[in-house]
C-alpha cells in the first residue's frame, strides 16, 4: 500500500495543473486524492488535521505561483502562512512535520503536479507509519460534527 | 430523506477503459440517499443529457453527481442539464474520475477503481450537505469609464460609443492622442501617424455618446462589477473651456518659455498652452508652476488678449462623479529612462536621444519643423548609430521584448535616409525581430536602401577627441569589438507600464505580471479581462504592443464591456461567503482577510457582526478559513462539506 496523500487544490491554477497531468497522461501513484477548493486561501489546517487523524499520510497544500498568479490575489499568501503554522504545530504534536507539504502549481504544469505527488509519496514511504494514538488523542482535534 | 442520482460516464474508452464503471456503479447504488445511479458511454452527449433530465423527473431528484471529466470544464453543461430539468443548477456536484483518475493511473485498473468509488462518495458526502443556492441578478448601469486617452482608449472609446453606450473618457493631460500622436509615421507603412489619429481624436470630441474629461484623474472607484461609482479630478485649466475658442491667440502673446513635455524636451512652450497643433480638446491650459501670474503675480497678458474672456485665474479643481458599468484601463507605456543606461551617455551627450525624441525631431511640427538635426550642433548628421534593444532583453534592466523597438529602428533609419539623404546609417541590434505583417517585408527595404544592420549589442558610447560619438560594438559575425564614429545616436529604449497606472493599480486592485504590466485572466483566451470582473484591459497597459496589437485589444476590451452591458445584469457568485450571526463575535479578522473589500463589520442591535456584500464576494472563502469561530462559511465548501469529503476519501 502506497501511502495516501489528500490534495488540497485551488480552482484557477493547482486544480487545472492537475487536470493537465491528465490530459498529458503523466502518470502518478493512485494513492493521491484531490479536493477542489476555490481558492488556496480556502485550505485550512483543519483539513490536514482531520486527514492525517482520518487515516491519509501526507497532506499536500497546493495553490497559484507567488508572487502574483493567485486569481484571488493573496490566497496563496495566506496558504503559505498557515503551513509554516501547521508545520510548527505538527512538531508539537510529535508528528513528523513533513507530512504536510506545500508547492506552487500552475494549469500549465502537469509535468510538476506528477512529479511533486510522485515525490511526496517516496519521502512518505521513508516515514514510519503514523501511531494510531497520534491519530485519535494527539493531534487534539475535536470531532467537528 | 435526500434523493441524489448518481451518472458514471464511461467517456468512451477513456474511463470505462481503465476503471471497471459496472463495479463502481454497484458500489455507489448501496449509498444511503442514492436514489439511482446509472453509467453511459458519454454522459456529456445530448442522450446523456436527456438521461439525466429524465431521472431528475421522475425520480423527484433533489441532488446529482456526474462522475465523468473536469468540472473547470463540464461543470456548465450538466448545470444546464439540471436547469432543464427544473432542478436548481448548483445542486451538482462532479467527480473528476478521467482527467485526474483513469488518465493518470492507466496500468492500475484495480486501484484506479477504487479511487473512482472513493472520489464519488466524496462527492456524494458533501453533495448531502448542500443547501439552496440563490445567485442575484443586479442590473447593471449602462456606461462605460475608459482610463486613458491614447490609440487603446481612443478605439474602445469610440467602439463602445457606437454601439450605443455612453462613454467617459478620462486623459490626465490636456489632449487626447497618447504617444502615437507623438510619433511622425507608422510603421511598416510609413502612415503619417497624427493623420490616422487626428479624425479619430475628433470623432472622440464630437460623439454625442462620449463625454471627454481631458486634463483629468481618477482619484476613486467604488463598488463593483456592473455598478462603479468613479470620482475624477477635474483639474483647472484657468481656462473656461465653454468660452475658449482655441484662437491661441494667449499661447501666442504669452512671454514664458518652458520645455515642453510633447517635445520630449526638445522644444520650448508657453506657460498657456496646447501640448501640439492638433490637440483635442483646442483649449490651453495654464502651467501654474511657470505662469508669471501664478509664480510672481504679474503679466496677466493672456487675460488681456483673449478675445472671449476665457481666462479664469480662479476656476479651480473639480470633482466628477460618474456611475458606470464597466472600466478599461488603458494606461499606456513610457520609455525606459535612459539615464539608467549611463554606458550610452544619454543626458551627457545631447547627441545622445531616444526614439520618441527623433520621432519629434522627424515631425513636420515639431522643434525642427522636420529636419533631423543634431541636438547642441543643429547641423545634420553625417553618420546616425541606432541602438534597438535598449535596456530590453536585459537581466538587469527589462527581462522582456519591447515588440516595437526593432521596428522603430528600422523606421528610424528610413527617416534619417529619406530626410538627409546622404548620411551612414548602421542599426545596431541583437536581431531584427520583424513578426508582423509587413514587417519583413520593411526591413529587406530598410536594408535595401544601405543601411548597414550589425548583429551586436552596443556596449559603450565615448566623445572622440574630434567631437564625435565612438559607439562600440561587439560584432559576433567579425568576433571582434567595431568601433563606430557617428554624429547621434538614438537609443530605441524599452517600455514599461505609464507611471500613472501605479495609482489605477491601487485603486482597482488590479493583478500585475512579474514584469509590471496587468495581468490578464487567460493570456491566449482571455487576453482583455483582468481578475476584477467588469475591468478591461487594453494596448501597452497589459503589456508591449505595436499600433495594430493595441487597436486590436482596445476593440476585444470594448467588445467585452458592451457584452456585459447589453447582457443588462450581472449575476453574483454562488459560492459566496455567509455569516452565521449566532457564532460571529464582530471581530473583524475576515474584513482583514478579504482582499476585495466584500465584508464590513455593521453595528446590528448594538452588536458588532460581520456582514457580506454579495456582489463584491468573489468566493474565494479566505474569510472561511481565517474566521477562530467557525462564524463564516463558503457556500458549496463549507467546513463541515469538506470534511465530509476527507472523511469518505480516507475511509
Amino acid at each position: 500500500m502506497k501511502p495516501k496523500i489528500l490534495v488540497l487544490t485551488c480552482t484557477y491554477c493547482s486544480y487545472a495543473g492537475a487536470d493537465m497531468a491528465g490530459v498529458s497522461k503523466i502518470q502518478y501513484p493512485p494513492s493521491a486524492y484531490i479536493v477542489r477548493l476555490i481558492c488556496s486561501g480556502r485550505e485550512e489546517a483543519l483539513f490536514a488535521l482531520t486527514a492525517l487523524k482520518s487515516g491519509f499520510d501526507g497532506v499536500l497544500f497546493s495553490g497559484c505561483h507567488l508572487p502574483a498568479d493567485c486569481h484571488f490575489i493573496s490566497g496563496n499568501y495566506k496558504a503559505r502562512a498557515r503551513v509554516a503554522l501547521l508545520k510548527k504545530l505538527l512538531s508539537q504534536l510529535g508528528v513528523e512535520k513533513n507530512r504536510v507539504k506545500l508547492e506552487w502549481i500552475s494549469a500549465s504544469e502537469g509535468e510538476k503536479f506528477a512529479r511533486v505527488i510522485s515525490e511526496f509519496t517516496e519521502e512518505l514511504e521513508e516515514m514510519k507509519p503514523l501511531p494510531k494514538i497520534v491519530r485519535i488523542r494527539d493531534l487534539g482535534v475535536e470531532e467537528y460534527d | 430523506m435526500l434523493r441524489i442520482g448518481v451518472y458514471v460516464c464511461h467517456c468512451g474508452k477513456n474511463i470505462a477503459g481503465v476503471i471497471d464503471v459496472k463495479k463502481v456503479v454497484s458500489e455507489i447504488s448501496k449509498l444511503e440517499d442514492v436514489v439511482v445511479c446509472r453509467d453511459y458511454p458519454f454522459m456529456c452527449s445530448s442522450e446523456g443529457q436527456q438521461l439525466i433530465i429524465e431521472d431528475i423527473k421522475k425520480y423527484n431528484l433533489d441532488r446529482v453527481v456526474v462522475a465523468a471529466c473536469s468540472p473547470r470544464t463540464h461543470e456548465p453543461i450538466f448545470q444546464e442539464a439540471l436547469k432543464r430539468a427544473g432542478l436548481n443548477p448548483f445542486q451538482l456536484e462532479m467527480a473528476n474520475i478521467r482527467d485526474q483518475c483513469s488518465w493518470v493511473h492507466e496500468h492500475e485498473k484495480e486501484e484506479a477503481t477504487l479511487k473512482a468509488i472513493r472520489l464519488i462518495k466524496a462527492a456524494v458526502a458533501k453533495v448531502r450537505l448542500y443547501e439552496e443556492v440563490e445567485v442575484e441578478r443586479i442590473p447593471v448601469k449602462k456606461a462605460v469609464l475608459v482610463i486613458g486617452g491614447g490609440i487603446a482608449g481612443i478605439t474602445a472609446a469610440l467602439d463602445i460609443a457606437k454601439a450605443e453606450f455612453k462613454v467617459y473618457l478620462v486623459e490626465k493631460e490636456p489632449s487626447l492622442g497618447g504617444h502615437m500622436a507623438q510619433l511622425d509615421k507608422t510603421f511598416p507603412t510609413l502612415d503619417c501617424s497624427i493623420c490616422i489619429l487626428g479624425p479619430l481624436m475628433v470623432e472622440v470630441a464630437n460623439h454625442p455618446n462620449i463625454t471627454l474629461l481631458t486634463y483629468s484623474e481618477v482619484i476613486d472607484i467604488e463598488g463593483y462589477v456592473g455598478n462603479f461609482k468613479v470620482k475624477v479630478r477635474k483639474k483647472a485649466r484657468k481656462v473656461d473651456e465653454s468660452k475658449c475658442t482655441g484662437c491661441l491667440l494667449c499661447m501666442e502673446k504669452c512671454p514664458t518659455r518652458v520645455p515642453s513635455e510633447f517635445e520630449r524636451g526638445l522644444g520650448v512652450r508657453k506657460a498657456i498652452y496646447v501640448p501640439f497643433p492638433q490637440a483635442v480638446p483646442r483649449v490651453p491650459v495654464i502651467d501654474t508652476k511657470h505662469c508669471l501670474y501664478f509664480t510672481k503675480g504679474i503679466c496677466r497678458i493672456c487675460e488681456k488678449v483673449c478675445p472671449v474672456g476665457a481666462i479664469n485665474y480662479e476656476q479651480e479643481d473639480e470633482i466628477v462623479g460618474l456611475e458606470v458599468g464597466a472600466i478599461i484601463v488603458a494606461t499606456g507605456y513610457e520609455e525606459y529612462d535612459p539615464r539608467n543606461l549611463p554606458e550610452y551617455g544619454y543626458g551627457i551627450f545631447p547627441e545622445v536621444i531616444t526614439g520618441l525624441q527623433l520621432e519629434r525631431l522627424a515631425s513636420s511640427f515639431g522643434p525642427t519643423r522636420g529636419k533631423i538635426l543634431v541636438p547642441g550642433k543643429n547641423k545634420e548628421p553625417e553618420s546616425v548609430a541606432i541602438i534597438a534593444c535598449s535596456g530590453s532583453r536585459d537581466e538587469k534592466h527589462l527581462p522582456y521584448c519591447c515588440r516595437i523597438g526593432c521596428m522603430n529602428a528600422l523606421k528610424h533609419a528610413w527617416y534619417i535616409r529619406h530626410s538627409v539623404g546622404d548620411v551612414k546609417i548602421y542599426v545596431i541590434a541583437p536581431e531584427i525581430r520583424s513578426f508582423g505583417k509587413g514587417y519583413e517585408e520593411f526591413y529587406r527595404r530598410i536594408r535595401s536602401e544601405g543601411v548597414i544592420v550589425i548583429r551586436g549589442r552596443a556596449s559603450e558610447v565615448h566623445k572622440s577627441s574630434d567631437g564625435k560619438l565612438e559607439v562600440y560594438v561587439y560584432d559576433p559575425s567579425l568576433d571582434e569589438v567595431v568601433v563606430l564614429k557617428v554624429d547621434l545616436v538614438v537609443l530605441e529604449m524599452g517600455i514599461i507600464p505609464n507611471p500613472g497606472s501605479k495609482a489605477i493599480r491601487d485603486i482597482l486592485k488590479l493583478s500585475q505580471s512579474p514584469d509590471g504590466f496587468f495581468l490578464e485572466v487567460h493570456p491566449k483566451l482571455r487576453p482583455a479581462e483582468t481578475s476584477v470582473e467588469g475591468v478591461f484591459i487594453c494596448g501597452c497597459a497589459q503589456g508591449p504592443k505595436d499600433i495594430p496589437d493595441t487597436v486590436a485589444q482596445a476593440s476585444s476590451a470594448a467588445m467585452k464591456a458592451v457584452e456585459l452591458l447589453s447582457k443588462g445584469y450581472v449575476e453574483t457568485v454562488p459560492y459566496v461567503a455567509k455569516v452565521d450571526k449566532e457564532l460571529c463575535s464582530g471581530c473583524g479578522i475576515c474584513t482583514t482577510v478579504c482582499e476585495f473589500g466584500a465584508i464590513e463589520i455593521v453595528e446590528e442591535n448594538g452588536e458588532r457582526r460581520a456582514k457580506v456584500n454579495t456582489a463584491l464576494c468573489k468566493g474565494c472563502g479566505s474569510c472561511a478559513a481565517a474566521c477562530p469561530s467557525g462564524a463564516i462559511e463558503q457556500i458549496h465548501f463549507t467546513r463541515e462539506q469538506i470534511l465530509a469529503m476527507i472523511k469518505a476519501l480516507a475511509e
